[in-house]
């Protein structure tokens, strides 16, 4: 009986039992057909000591390959992750505490949620922000619901072929149930064909039009006149970016943009093997109604102090049940709480910083790869901001991508049998970088004399 | 917990010309000066400047006015507020699984591939399912991948006109609201006085346009279904499948597993029964099992292990699609690998029992100060309505407000929405037998203050950091950012 996380004594067990005029733990159980109970242990193994548990994993994780110099992206980005960030994560007033519900007991968390907030919605360039979501695919796929319910009758949306596959992948998974059509804007020589949307738009119906900036290649794309083609059809455009990005490029907000949304993983935290990351929503003050997920507010306490709270619940799951459009009923909390440690320490100007080093160095990458001779970028004539594709002559990406993991180099993500996407940011050193242009020179050109390209 | 309020922002503590970072040494020097300027910002982002020691106390201070199961006892009725134990975080944060990039190659992430495998596969065994996807980020992600799972199950035999899901009125506000996401119509079930589902009423509500009956079980008032296999059988004989919301799992632990009562698809709360932190209201997990025969309408991608012992992400087209770009919150569902191994066999048996004991004797401790409706035994929680008393006048807000007075988190009120002033009560099994016996105490006290002195329990907290916020206010001005908050001072 006795388990380090369970206080009960066999005496307490006896007593209590006794003040429920119950024998024993089984008559808890009375209500249960016998039929229907286990009546056997778990076939799980036994339990383990710390030190079991450590080794558990330790066995696990030795069958990784990992610590690669990472020039992997394709929407989460190897960035510097400051140490004080995970110390105070883990203060357990933070870790342990529900869902803010009780605002008298947890204005740690809705204050650092109104700070997070603040930041984005700034950094979004938009009026307002909800209180996080899971990751970038499904707050994506939240503001599509949410273009659809906004519109009412309409619910087709036009998504450009430069959004992220993977996120495409949940945006048809989310429409496909929640009935909503969705088509696709073509794709012009990297960027979203203009020509498309307009033909596009132009049939009717579209509720939202959804474009990624940088897009799915690590280019920017010009969205000039954009919002105004969507506003003059009714639909809102919804703007998928990359948070950290958003210290250097032309903002949602900028652009005219309704909804702001993508994952914020690039702001220093850990890639994790997939999560959890954090999905960000923004939007302008005119659809914060419609807007899914936990709301921070500022008001006052009975003594006139300033004080948070959770605010607009009526928009909420909990209340609108049935008739709700979205969910989701937690944010992303901690996640929320390492976004917000993560721009106060950086700022503007570090935000800034490391746009402006994880760009120059992606063009050292690429000027390094195409001397290669047998590497293209795939779209010369494009803006990338850290992040671009290299087409191989002929080449085989998977070796790339083999030959690399032996020298401890993840060379980037292959996106077809012979295209690269490769990212850069202020992690790789100038060495990795001439690294991965010495391994590219001997996987697809050995025969070239290697020469330090500067 | 400090009942000082702190009370600044981290905006407030900016002064121009400070930083927090210093970035490494720069591969080449850093310029975006060939970028098109109309391709840039144009106004900086409004963010702090601090140094590192400013933002450290500024986050310890905040933390110190937040209420955690660390801190004290957290009663919260269908959250499972348990203990959440420091070697999970440990193991999750081990640099080899943590640095792995999502689209690294099968074979550098064998360790992590076989890490989620063996999760899913316990999970399968407590949950009498036959495969579990970890993908969904939380319950109400579950829930929603769960009908998803349905859904494409009748869409593969070609029955489009089950688009209805029964769900009973004593329901979690997400079953219906999940049910609305997947494009499913919503139809209630009455509960009958003892707060189980009224099988008289459901029967006639089974015909062919019924995709799935939802329910939880133990329900939300803390009663097991007793008549379960029978529910199950209407409803399978109709051709609806069973859905089982996995937030009161944790009575069932070591005692009766969702397979069994004839459940088709469940989903765990990870951060409920598995015992992982739940953040401030993230990240979760919400895992979604299946019985054998649905296995291949789960998301992609799955992970399964290959003949020769190897692991693999796959995906296939009967998939009821994605509703993650990868394995879900990965980390998290790392701390309940480590929660299931500490426990074991032996210990995962005893957390349904000594959970339901908890609740029992805290029920059988107040049942004379306050109102029980349903008196029967109840299994991990259950529901109060209210004072006993109600000459005078003190609600269950006022209650929960005044415990927090006395150093407890406030159960689940209003919910659910049975009875007028519900109280839901929920220990889980790691409290001690002495926290209970204090918790009761002061239950019983304020019971005696709601006649002796009532005002004070009306106007409580007194002894928190704040007192009572304006809601009104808040959703009235809808003060959400900084930037508002300066405009409006």
């Amino acid at each position: 009986m006795t388990h380090r996380y369970f206080p009960h004594t066999p005496e307490d067990i006896k007593v209590m039992l006794e003040r429920c005029n119950l024998a024993t733990l089984d008559d808890l159980y009375s209500d249960v057909p016998d039929n229907l109970k286990l009546n056997r242990n778990y076939d799980l193994p036994s339990e383990m000591s710390e030190t079991e548990v450590r080794n558990f994993f330790k066995k696990l994780a030795d069958k990784n390959v990992s610590e690669l110099t990472c020039f992997a992206g394709a929407g989460y980005y190897d960035h510097y992750s400051p140490s004080v960030i995970p110390a105070l994560l883990s203060r357990s007033e933070f870790l342990t505490a529900y869902t803010p519900y009780q605002p008298e007991i947890s204005q740690g968390t809705l204050q650092y949620i109104f700070e997070y907030q603040s930041m984005m919605a700034s950094l979004t360039g938009m009026e307002v922000s909800n209180a996080s979501m899971y990751d970038g695919s499904t707050a994506t796929a939240e503001a599509m619901m949410m273009a659809v319910a906004h519109a009412r009758k309409r619910n087709r949306v036009l998504v450009s072929a430069t959004v992220n596959p993977a996120v495409r992948k949940v945006i048809d998974t989310y429409a496909h149930y929640h009935n909503v059509v969705v088509d696709t804007i073509a794709e012009d020589n990297g960027t979203t064909s203009r020509a498309d949307l307009e033909a596009k738009i132009g049939e009717g119906n579209v509720a939202g039009v959804i474009v990624a900036s940088p897009n799915f290649y690590g280019i920017l794309e010009d969205y000039t006149g954009i919002a105004d083609l969507c506003h003059a059809n009714k639909a809102l455009l919804i703007m998928n970016c990359v948070a950290s990005a958003l210290g250097a490029i032309k903002t949602p907000g900028e652009w005219g943009a309704d909804i702001a949304v993508g994952d914020a993983q690039s702001l220093g935290m850990s890639l994790s093997y997939g999560g959890p990351y954090l999905g960000y929503m923004c939007c302008t003050k005119a659809l914060i109604r419609k807007m899914p997920g936990r709301i921070v507010g500022a008001t006052t306490d009975e003594n006139g102090r300033r004080v948070f709270v959770l605010t607009l619940q009526a928009r909420e799951q909990h209340i609108r049940r049935d008739k709700a459009t979205s969910n989701i009923c937690s944010n992303q909390g901690l996640m929320a709480l390492y976004a917000t440690m993560y721009l106060s320490l950086l700022g503007n100007k570090g935000l800034r910083e490391i746009n402006e080093v994880s760009h120059s160095g992606a063009e050292y990458l690429v000027n390094g790869l195409t001397s290669t001779g047998k590497m293209r970028l795939k779209y010369p004539d494009r803006p990338y901001l850290n992040e671009f594709v290299i087409e191989v002559d002929g080449g085989d990406v998977d070796k790339f991508i083999a030959d690399g993991i032996k020298q401890g180099i993840l060379p980037g993500v292959k996106i077809a049998p012979d295209e690269i996407l490769i990212a850069v940011t202020e992690l790789q050193s100038r060495s990795d970088m001439d690294a991965l242009i010495m391994l590219a020179k001997n996987t697809f050109a050995p025969n070239l004399t290697p020469s330090r390209h500067e | 917990m400090n009942r000082e309020y702190y009370g600044k922002l981290i905006f407030e503590l900016s002064r121009e010309g400070r930083k927090g970072y210093k970035l490494p040494k720069h591969a080449v020097e850093g310029s975006l000066s060939d970028i098109p300027s109309t391709l840039m910002r144009e106004s900086a982002p409004q963010l702090p400047e601090v140094d590192e020691p400013t933002l450290v106390r500024h986050y310890t201070n905040l933390s110190t006015n937040n209420f955690g199961v660390d801190t004290g006892f957290y009663p919260l009725g269908s959250c499972t507020m348990k203990y959440n134990p420091k070697i999970n975080e440990e193991v999750a944060a081990m640099p080899a699984m943590q640095k792995l990039h999502p689209y690294q190659p099968e074979a550098t992430v064998q360790g992590a591939l076989e890490a989620y495998h063996t999760l899913q596969a316990a999970l399968a065994e407590i949950g009498g399912m036959s495969e579990f996807t970890l993908n969904p980020f939380a319950g109400a992600h579950g829930e929603l991948t769960g009908l998803m799972v349905i859904r494409a199950y009748h869409e593969s035999r070609g029955d489009a006109k089950r688009t209805k899901v029964i769900v009973p009125d004593s329901a979690h506000g997400t079953n219906p609201a999940s049910a609305a996401v997947a494009g499913l119509k919503v139809v209630e079930v009455k509960s009958l006085p003892d707060g189980t589902i009224d099988v008289d009423a459901l029967r006639p509500l089974l015909d062919d346009t019924v995709a799935a009956v939802m329910m939880t079980n133990p329900n939300t008032v803390g009663i097991f279904e007793s008549r379960i296999p029978e529910i199950a059988q209407m409803a399978h004989d109709a051709g609806a499948l069973m859905y089982y919301d996995g937030a009161n799992l944790n009575p069932m632990v070591g005692v009766a597993r969702p397979g069994d009562m004839g459940f088709d698809v469940m989903h765990i709360n990870l951060h409920k029964t598995f015992s992982t932190p739940h953040g401030g209201g993230g990240p979760g997990s919400g895992p979604v099992g299946v019985r054998k025969g649905l296995e291949k309408f789960l998301p992609n991608p799955r992970v399964i292990k290959r003949d020769d012992g190897s692991f693999a992400l796959t995906t296939n087209d009967d998939a009821l699609g994605s509703i993650s770009v990868t394995l879900g919150n990965f980390a998290v569902e790392m701390k309940a690998l480590s929660y299931i191994l500490s426990l074991g066999n032996e210990g995962l048996k005893n957390v349904g029992p000594l959970a339901t004991l908890n609740a029992n004797y805290i029920k059988s401790s107040l049942n004379h100060v306050y109102k029980l409706p349903i008196d029967r035994i109840c299994k991990h929680e259950f529901v109060f309505d209210g004072l006993a008393d109600k000459s005078t006048g003190v609600t269950t807000l006022d209650v929960a407000k005044r415990l927090l007075d006395y150093g407890y988190h406030a159960p689940t009120i209003y919910f659910p929405l049975l009875f007028h002033e519900s109280l839901m009560i929920e220990p889980t099994e790691t409290e001690s037998k002495e926290t209970l016996d204090e918790f009761i105490s002061v239950m019983a006290k304020i019971a005696h203050e709601a006649s002796a002195t009532p005002e004070v329990v009306k106007t409580a907290p007194h002894n928190t950091p704040i007192s009572r916020p304006d809601d009104t206010a808040a959703a009235l001005n809808q003060i959400v950012t900084y930037a508002d908050l300066t405009q409006n001072a």
